[in-house]
């Protein structure tokens, strides 16, 4: 068989390729699944095509269709309607016919978590009838790719999230696939592996010509692909190469710099102004986009705001992106995007309780010197940092830097070993649950009672916060109004979308009215859209003097807050705000690095030095 | 590049290799059988401790009965009597001298029975009469009725002895001849024992299995399992090989224990034994893969599971409580369990022997019990989501 030489990111390609160019083929394709007596619909006559030796990227929010597209694909799934080609055969009738070709690497890969990396390595190889004389050659090669060789011998259950993920796309490469089928596979992976994740990609892109179909939440990542099909409730909305979206956008990207204002409430304006479809934070900037055939008028826009500048920028995927989705019209009950101007209806009890802004100089969170052992090994060591009221405080880091450890001993889940932790100005080792009534938590899994429908959800958690009769039937009311739950309120949460299981979860969180909010990874798997809702609301609360406390690896994330600690190992590496941050890793106004980059550096250095000492 | 090169030769490596996933599975589950401790203490830990409390602590037999002995009024013949019981091994006798001290011991349930000798127990005993008043806790209608049969029999043999040693034999109307065939020690242990292989069948052949499917969705490994170009067929040998040995190993080690530790009897052959094993292991693996495709999540399967294939095998596959005496729709019940057929088998093999009129018709229902739930399992899994 020839391969192909690739071509480069971006590249046109001639509409009408050659027919035995093209690897996937889906054709009018619907699917529909039954969720109790409702019927739910995945896929509304999708149509696309996969070339060979090209990255095609699935895009779109959650409850878009994109896992159930690639399940289709892999033969995992038939369709109701319309067909399914992989290289010519039909995935459904066919279905191990087309596995034979293609691998794929579904979003929670399954590792055997009781067997060695090794082991793991062998059962695929053997499920995909690698010859013996191959293996040796083929393990160290991908050993070498994913950097697992010096544990070959450890159970996959005790390696770290980035790990797991790489020996998943080591176990779905131990034979060469024609096409490799990976769905969000870099979801909940920290940047570093993240980048390492995409090198073996591009690698096999590039090598062995492989044609790659994979699902992502990061429009970062569009950038990748050579080719980006943006999927929306069960429609493509569009496929085009990731230059080709970024260009429809010229003319309507923007950043406004406003030397003094803070980004936070520079980026909360803005948003509302008329005409601006988005508005997010970026380097110390907001970056907007306008709506199209419109010109944001800089005295209008910027009115009141000394010194700001409006510049046109280079657009990039997600603008275009965010513009597709946004300008669709919303379909009955579940509306993914809508732009601010009209979202950020006014919150009734907003005027009534505001928490007072009481003395600014006693900080709200105090950590002083902190630690946490765990037999001899230091999961927290040596941790000091405050956080002022209103202020939104975030917590970076890997997996398994200290993150959680640090605020469960917040919240007084877990005795530190060491120092001294004051919440609210109380003493959490002594009176934890004074504290805690004061605080609203989130954890990582959205903690919610599946089975429960969302009122009864939002009812089971105002009672546990001690609120009854009229102003927990306000609260609820108020829920369901402000989060815009109220035509899902009888549905089981377990059958909802991520992005509205982790807003009844904000919402549970925030029933008792807390002054100080915890949320621990409250975006882990969330989609843009919904993401940029989540934190339209935490600015809200900020607002209103509510002070909270942050952890995400998304690092753009990191931008919303006004300071944030970079943690590794247990240590902070860098405290400051986000331009601080940067400052430390590096950055210069000749080499400005993004949050990201510079996350890497802080790492990286302490990585050699800890090698050196 | 020899990335580029393993696609060439990929044709070639497929040749001459079957079977090789089938081994890689069976291998994988041998390794998280021997991994993960709830494996092993299902199909090692269980069958021993299921079998040390059959074997030693529960027994259906009444035996050290506590019972109250009330003497209205003690005299030579009273005191021999109650000597006579304190011999028997089933009674512990408590002499009190007071009915209302009886009557208070039963109600607190320190004794079982009131056995009271009246005032005229001597004259009466001469006349014939019925000297002796006995009164049964009947709430455990089991052992009421046991100390019923032995306090019946005490008291005739003893009349009996005294007899004899009188010289004046007892005139009894009809004399029974009593003969106990197959378990001549009438021991409930003796068919306790072989029952419970099939409830540790069972446990491993259906509960174990529906588990460990149940864990494969649950973790997302039978998606990407589902993925590659395995056989549906493929899938399920490579869960039903591990478990059907893990299965005839843990068979193997209860009749082991069962006949060298309890001192069960073995009459019938080893081959009959282990045909009608394979056979049940062969229905029970059907259930447990029929229940994994119902339920997908390892909390789900282990109580469905529970509910559908070890409770019946418990109560109504005359492993504790006999069939016949079941009512009528129960009875009916019983016939779509197969652990039915099995005990009927099992029972028979250790305390009588190979006797084929139990032998045949049990096994062919088993292999027709075997062959529906493989079958429907087959018919039901295939290589989708849904």
């Amino acid at each position: 068989m020839t391969i192909s030489p690739p071509t480069s990111p971006g590249g046109t390609l001639a509409p009408n390729a050659e027919p035995g160019e093209i690897v996937v083929d889906v054709r009018q394709v619907h699917k529909h699944f039954q969720l109790g007596k409702r019927r739910v619909p995945a896929l509304r006559g999708v149509s696309l095509r996969a070339l060979r030796g090209r990255v095609t990227g699935l895009i779109g929010p959650d409850g878009a269709g994109k896992t159930t597209l690639l399940r289709l694909v892999a033969g995992l799934l038939a369709p109701d309607a319309g067909q399914v080609l992989v290289l010519g055969r039909d995935a459904t009738q066919d279905s191990l016919g087309v596995q034979a070709v293609l691998s794929y690497m579904p979003q929670r890969f399954g590792l055997y978590e009781d067997l060695t990396v090794m082991e793991n390595l062998e059962l695929y190889a053997d499920l995909q009838r690698v010859s013996h004389a191959h293996r040796r050659d083929r393990y160290q090669e991908l050993l070498h790719m994913t950097g697992l060789g010096p544990f070959t011998r450890r159970l996959a259950g005790r390696l770290s999230g980035g790990m797991k993920q790489k020996l998943g796309l080591a176990c779905t490469l131990v034979r060469v696939p024609e096409l490799l089928l990976l769905d969000e596979p870099t979801v909940g992976v920290d940047p570093l592996s993240r980048r390492e994740l995409w090198a073996i990609v591009n690698r096999l892109v590039r090598d062995a010509g492989v044609s790659v179909l994979l699902s992502t939440l990061y429009l970062d990542e569009a950038e990748h692909c050579h080719e980006v099909v943006v999927l929306d409730q069960g429609e493509v909305l569009d496929q085009d190469s990731p230059r080709a979206f970024s260009e429809r956008m010229r003319g309507r990207s923007w950043t406004v710099e406003a030397p003094g204002a803070r980004p936070r409430t520079l980026r909360a304006r803005l948003a509302r102004s008329p005409g601006v479809l988005d508005a997010v934070i970026q380097d110390e900037r907001v970056r907007l986009v306008s709506e199209a055939g419109t010109r944001p008028e800089a005295d209008t826009l910027l009115a009141g705001l000394g010194g700001a500048v409006l510049k046109s920028v280079e657009p990039r995927f997600e603008d275009s992106f965010i513009a597709l989705v946004r300008t669709r019209i919303p379909k009955a009950g579940v509306s993914t995007g809508r732009p601010e101007t009209r979202a950020s209806t006014q919150d009734p009890t907003a005027a009534a309780s505001p928490h007072p802004a009481r003395s600014t100089d006693s900080p709200v969170i105090a950590v002083r010197d902190v630690e946490r052992r765990f037999g001899e090994f230091y999961a927290v060591h040596g941790v000091s940092f405050h956080v002022d009221r209103g202020e939104v405080f975030g917590l970076l880091g890997a997996n398994g830097a200290g993150k959680s450890t640090m605020f469960r001993m917040l919240c007084g889940l877990l005795p530190p070993s060491a120092g001294s932790l004051r919440v609210a100005g109380v003493d959490v080792r002594r009176a934890a649950a004074d504290a805690r009534a004061r605080l609203g938590y989130m954890s990582q899994r959205f903690s919610l009672y599946g089975y429960l429908s969302v009122r009864q959800n939002l009812n089971f958690f105002s009672s546990a916060y001690g609120l009854a009769g009229g102003r927990r039937a306000a609260r609820i009311a108020w829920a369901l109004e402000q989060f815009q739950l109220a035509p899902l309120a009888d549905s089981t949460s377990a059958d909802l979308p991520l992005g509205y299981k982790q807003r009844l979860a904000l919402a549970c969180a925030l029933m008792h009215e807390p002054e100080i909010l915890f949320l621990d990874e409250p975006t882990s798997g969330v989609d843009p859209v919904a993401r940029r809702e989540f934190w339209r609301r935490i600015d809200e609360l900020a607002e209103r003097n509510v002070t909270v406390l942050v952890t995400t690896h998304f690092l753009e994330e990191a931008e919303y807050c006004d300071r944030l600690a970079i943690m590794a190992s247990g240590v902070i590496l860098a405290l400051g705000t986000p331009a601080e941050v940067k400052r430390l890793a590096g950055s210069s106004p000749e080499h400005p690095l993004d949050m990201e980059e510079a996350f890497i550096h802080l790492i990286e250095r302490t990585e050699r030095v800890g090698a050196t000492s | 590049m020899s990335l580029a090169a393993d696609h060439r030769t990929r044709s070639t490596s497929e040749r001459g290799s079957r079977g090789l996933r089938l081994r890689g599975l069976v291998r994988k589950e041998f390794l998280e059988i021997i991994r993960d401790p709830s494996s092993i203490a299902i199909a090692f830990l269980l069958p021993v401790v299921l079998l040390l409390i059959f074997g030693f602590g529960v027994s259906l037999d009444a035996e050290h009965v506590p019972i109250a002995v009330v003497v209205d009024q003690p005299s030579a013949e009273t005191a021999a009597f109650t000597a006579h019981l304190e011999r028997s091994p089933y009674f512990e006798p408590l002499l009190l001298f007071r009915m209302d001290e009886a009557e208070r011991a039963m109600r607190a349930r320190r004794v079982s029975a009131i056995l009271r000798l009246r005032s005229d127990f001597a004259r009466r005993r001469r006349i014939g009469g019925a000297p002796i008043q006995v009164i049964v806790n009947g709430v455990d209608a089991n052992t009421g009725r046991l100390v019923m049969g032995y306090l019946d029999g005490v008291w005739i043999r003893w009349l009996e002895q005294r007899g004899r040693d009188a010289g004046e034999p007892l005139d009894v109307p009809v004399s029974v001849q009593e003969r106990v065939w197959f378990n001549s020690e009438l021991e409930s242990r003796n068919f306790l024992v072989p029952g419970l292989i099939a409830i540790i069948m069972t446990l491993i052949g259906a509960l174990l299995t529906a588990m460990v499917m149940a864990r494969e969705w649950e973790r997302g490994t039978m998606e990407a399992l589902l993925a590659t170009p395995v056989a549906v067929w493929e899938i399920l040998l490579g869960k039903l090989i591990p478990y059907f040995l893990l299965g005839t190993g843990g068979m193997i080690l209860s009749v082991t224990l069962a006949v060298w530790l309890f001192g069960v009897p073995l009459r019938g052959s080893l081959a009959v034994l282990f045909a009608a094993s394979t056979l049940f292991l062969l229905a029970a693996l059907g259930m447990g893969m029929l229940i994994s495709i119902v339920a997908k999540n390892q909390f789900v399967a282990g109580q469905v599971a529970i509910i559908v294939t070890f409770l019946p095998a418990f109560i109504l596959s005359g492993f504790l409580f006999d069939i016949r005496s079941m009512p009528a729709p129960l009875q009916l019940l019983t016939h779509i369990i197969p652990a039915r057929y099995f005990v009927a088998i099992l029972q028979t093999e250790f305390l009588a022997g190979d006797v084929p009129s139990v032998v045949w018709p049990n096994g062919f229902a088993l292999s027709i019990m075997a062959l529906l739930f493989l079958g429907l399992s087959r018919l039901k899994s295939g290589k989708r989501l849904e």
